[in-house]
């Protein structure tokens, strides 16, 4: 079934403003994990906003879920994550993953059992009470993660969300996502400018090019699931990064060519 | 300096600071014969210390002890003053959040509540006591009227900064919940406006003492604080420590304010501790 339907949208930023996006067509699977990659200015995260209904595309269509990309919004079918936390410092931990559920309107009760599972699930049990501040900033995304998963949405996008720690906590991040992603069942669109990030994760990466931004190329990742550690040792582990560093590298002389 | 010991000493410290320089001032002048820029003697720089004695002593011949009379009359400002701030910090809260959604009447009405608080509030204050007066109300509430107007509009102005001071990101997260306005007020904008707020109650509050007192003093109130500076005022030549005295009594009644306010805050008001405003 598909999760993401994306036809022919472009976005452009007040009238003779940037090109943010052109003609974008992308179709997302259920169970996918599609990252989309490229240098600044290419449109990943307006991409990423305009199929969570926070912006509008000046033209084109989103279908998610079957339905259009603000009635998805509206029946809150995915989940956000930025590259910062963004907690509420006046909520705890656990309030903060259980303010899409005050949202939903679900009673007390069912929170605070949703809540404890969510802890669970991002390995931070006990640390419900704790405020954000008293995280490190590596606890502070999985909260952020568990607050974006706790509501069980099928689609969870994602912008960015590791780009602000460092390199070690990223990787621990990574496999705790695909965990995540297993458990879950949801599809996941992700934007990262990270290439090894985007092929250890991803089933597909989406490579887009800038001014105006648009895909130019689309890399299925045949890496065998589970993924592990050691995926990152194997030779077609290489090999991928290795074109979609080509990929990029196209996009890029394709841009100075037009 | 985190320890409350600490704070302590360091308020008794500079207390002790202000009293030697006080008295060392006095001390000088006096001994030198300067004349500039006023005469020192015991009606201009009465010594602390006899300020602080004149409230152990009786207010009139035979009868009860100034401290007792200030305190009676703090009392009384205290009731009109805290009327005043609850009525002022609410509307000015309300005006807040109105001007903050509405931007055509954040055009339309902040040039007039500016210009509430350049009129001096001696003019405004008689009008208000005869209005209301003519209504029945009680002189009291009169004053905590006019304290109300001192104190409307600094929670007014920085809980409109504070509203649209949310993050940018947080309310694009609102947004994925699909949450209305309401929601989007209650639970991120005003949590969020929480440490503006509290910065102008702490103002406020201070305010609001002072409009109580200037408040009573054309509505010829002889109960509250403002009563008494205008009668210990006529007697500053013959007994400046009256005046002093009851000047102490005044601001401790706005220091005792400020600390209800910011022990409020230190409840109210969680956040990381660098954020503390």
């Amino acid at each position: 079934m598909t999760v993401v339907a994306v036809k022919d949208v472009s976005k452009q930023f007040g009238r003779g403003g940037t090109v943010a996006l052109q003609g974008i067509d992308l179709e997302i699977a259920e169970r996918e994990f599609v990252s989309l990659i490229g240098p600044s200015g290419c449109g990943k995260s307006t991409l990423l906003r305009i199929i969570g209904d926070l912006i509008q595309p000046s033209s084109g269509s989103v279908v998610v879920n079957g339905k259009p990309a603000r009635e998805a919004r509206i029946d809150r079918d995915y989940g956000i994550v930025f590259q910062d936390p963004v907690l509420y410092d006046w909520r705890t931990v656990g309030k903060n993953i259980a303010l899409p559920l005050e949202m939903a309107g679900w009673p007390r009760r069912r929170r605070s059992e949703r809540v404890r599972e969510m802890l669970d699930l991002v390995e931070l049990g006990g640390f419900g009470d704790h405020h954000p501040w008293q995280l490190s900033g590596g606890m502070q995304q999985r909260v952020s993660i568990a607050r974006a998963l706790s509501f069980d949405p099928a689609l969870l996008l994602m912008d960015e969300p590791f780009g602000a720690l460092d390199e070690m906590t990223r990787e621990r991040l990574n496999l705790e996502l695909l965990l995540i992603w297993e458990r879950s069942g949801s599809t996941i669109v992700f934007v990262t400018h990270s290439i090894s990030e985007a092929v250890f994760l991803s089933t597909r990466v989406v490579v887009m090019s800038p001014r105006p931004g648009r895909i130019s190329d689309v890399i299925a990742i045949d890496l065998p699931q589970p993924r592990t550690a050691t995926t990152r040792e194997e030779p077609r582990f290489f090999e991928l990064v290795t074109q979609v560093r080509e990929a990029l590298h196209l996009g890029r002389e394709a841009e100075s060519i037009a | 300096m985190r320890s409350a010991v600490g704070r302590g000493a360091v308020f008794v410290l500079v207390a002790a600071l202000l009293w030697g320089f006080w008295e060392g001032y006095r001390w000088l002048w006096t001994r030198t014969g300067w004349t500039w820029p006023f005469r020192v003697d015991a009606t201009s720089m009465p010594h602390l210390h006899d300020v602080f004695h004149a409230l152990w002593l009786p207010a009139r011949y035979q009868g009860p002890r100034l401290i007792s009379v200030l305190l009676k009359a703090s009392a009384f400002t205290a009731k009109e003053a805290a009327v005043g701030f609850a009525m002022g910090a609410a509307a000015g809260f309300v005006l807040g959040v109105v001007l903050a959604h509405f931007r055509v009447l954040q055009r339309g009405i902040l040039p007039y509540a500016v210009a509430s608080q350049t009129v001096p509030i001696l003019v405004v204050a008689p009008m208000v006591v005869i209005y209301l007066g003519s209504k029945g109300l009680p002189g009291w509430f009169s004053v905590a009227v006019i304290s109300a107007y001192l104190t409307f509009f600094p929670v007014t102005i920085n809980t409109l900064r504070g509203l649209q001071a949310a993050d940018r990101r947080a309310l694009e997260l609102m947004r994925s919940y699909a949450a209305g306005p309401w929601r989007v007020l209650w639970k991120l904008r005003v949590p969020s406006a929480l440490p503006f707020i509290f910065a102008a109650l702490k103002v406020s509050a201070t305010a609001s003492i002072v409009g109580a007192v200037i408040g009573e003093l054309p509505s010829s109130i002889q109960d509250g604080l403002g009563g008494q500076i205008l009668n210990y005022s006529q007697y500053y030549s013959t007994q400046p420590t009256g005046l002093w005295a009851t000047n102490v009594i005044a601001a401790a009644l706005g220091i005792s304010f400020f600390i209800v306010i910011l022990a409020a805050e230190k409840i109210v008001v969680r956040r990381a501790p660098e954020n503390v405003a």
